[in-house]
C-alpha cells in the first residue's frame, strides 16, 4: 500500500506535465528563443510555490507523514561539475525536448521512440559512473 | 471540462509542479526524475563496473514507482484529459520551424519529423535520438540532478549548487536551439 501513493504522485505528475505542454519539445525551442514566456512562467511560479512551501514548513508549521521535519538534502558544494554536467544536460535537453521525467511520460502518451532516448540515458548515466573519479567535480 | 481538455496556462501549472515536490517531501522523499537513471543501471548490474552504481537500490524503488506512474499518467492526459487544440505557438517559432522543414509545429507534443516511427529509418533522427539520451543521461548525473532536482527542489531550497546547475542548463540549451539545431535541420 506504501506504493499506493508513489505511483498516485507519478500520475498526478504525468497529467500535470503534459497538460502544462512542458513535455513538448515546440515549447523547450520556444523557451531557448525566448519567444514565449510560457515555460518561465511555469518554471517560475513553480519554484516561487516552492520557496513559499518551504518557508512554510521551515517555520514548523507542516511536518512530515512522520511528524518529522520537511527536509530537504543539501546538494555537495562545487562548481566544476554543475556548470560543466549542466551545460551538457543543457545540449540534450534542447536536442530531444525532454529532459529525464518528460521522457518517460511522453513514453505513456504513445511516443514509442522515447525507448531509444531512456535507453541512451540509461547508457549516459553508466558512460558518467565509468568516469566520474576521472573527471573534474 | 473545456478548461481541463484545453492545455493549461503556466500559472496552475507552475504552482502543481511545486505540489509534486511538496507531496513526495511530505512522504519523506526528494523530488529527482534523474536518480532513477543511476538506480537503472546498478539493478541491470553496472555495480561491477563502478562504485557509482554500489548502493542499495532497492532504497530507490518508490522513486521508479513515480516513473511508472508519470507514464500512466501521460497516458491518461492525452486519451481522457485532452482535445484536438494544439500547442499554441509563437507565429515566429512556427514560420521559423516551418523553415528548417517541420511540417506542422505545435500540432503534436514532438515533431514527427523526430519522434514518428517513420522517421526511425533515418540513421540522422536514430543518431539525435541516441545522442541526445546520452546527453541527458550523462549530463544529469554529473550535475547530480536536473530540472526537478536542481531548478524545481534545489532552487526552491535556494541552494547555491542547483543555481550554478540550472545556469548551466541555460548555457547548454541557448548554444544547442540558437546554434547547433540550424546546423542539423
Amino acid at each position: 500500500m506504501k506504493a499506493v501513493k508513489f505511483l498516485l504522485v507519478g500520475i498526478f505528475f504525468g497529467i500535470v506535465l503534459v497538460k502544462s505542454e512542458a513535455v513538448s519539445w515546440y515549447r523547450i525551442y520556444e523557451m531557448f528563443r525566448f519567444q514565449s514566456f510560457h515555460m518561465y512562467g511555469i518554471i517560475g511560479t513553480a519554484i516561487a510555490s516552492g520557496i513559499l512551501f518551504l518557508q512554510i514548513a521551515k517555520k514548523g508549521h507542516i511536518k512530515s507523514i512522520k511528524g518529522a521535519d520537511i527536509y530537504v538534502p543539501k546538494k555537495d558544494n562545487g562548481l566544476a561539475r554543475y556548470i560543466i554536467g549542466g551545460t551538457i544536460f543543457g545540449f540534450g535537453w534542447a536536442l530531444i525536448g525532454a529532459c529525464p521525467g518528460p521522457m518517460y511520460i511522453l513514453l505513456g502518451t504513445g511516443v514509442w521512440s522515447m525507448i531509444i532516448v531512456i535507453a541512451s540515458a540509461v547508457l549516459g548515466t553508466f558512460i558518467y559512473g565509468l568516469l566520474q573519479k576521472k573527471l573534474p567535480h | 471540462m473545456q478548461f481541463i481538455l484545453n492545455p493549461w496556462p503556466w500559472y496552475v501549472s507552475g504552482p502543481l509542479i511545486a505540489l509534486v515536490m511538496a507531496f513526495l517531501l511530505y512522504f519523506g522523499k526528494t523530488f529527482g526524475m534523474s536518480s532513477n537513471l543511476r538506480t537503472m543501471c546498478s539493478i541491470a548490474g553496472a555495480d561491477k563496473f563502478s562504485d557509482y552504481f554500489k548502493f542499495n537500490w532497492k532504497d530507490q524503488l518508490w522513486n521508479l514507482t513515480v516513473v511508472l506512474g508519470a507514464i500512466i499518467g501521460g497516458f491518461i492526459a492525452v486519451k481522457f484529459l485532452s482535445n484536438t487544440s494544439g500547442t499554441n505557438l509563437n507565429p515566429n517559432t512556427v514560420a521559423e520551424l516551418k523553415n528548417m522543414g517541420f511540417q506542422n509545429p505545435g500540432a503534436t507534443l514532438l515533431p514527427n519529423e523526430m519522434f514518428s516511427l517513420e522517421a526511425l529509418s533515418s540513421p540522422k533522427t536514430l543518431i539525435l535520438l541516441i545522442v541526445g539520451g546520452i546527453l541527458v543521461g550523462f549530463g544529469t548525473r554529473y550535475a547530480g540532478g536536473c530540472t526537478s532536482g536542481h531548478a524545481i527542489t534545489g532552487l526552491s531550497s535556494l541552494q547555491k549548487p542547483s543555481l550554478i546547475a540550472v545556469i548551466g542548463f541555460f548555457i547548454g540549451g541557448l548554444i544547442m536551439t540558437n546554434f547547433i539545431l540550424p546546423l542539423i535541420f
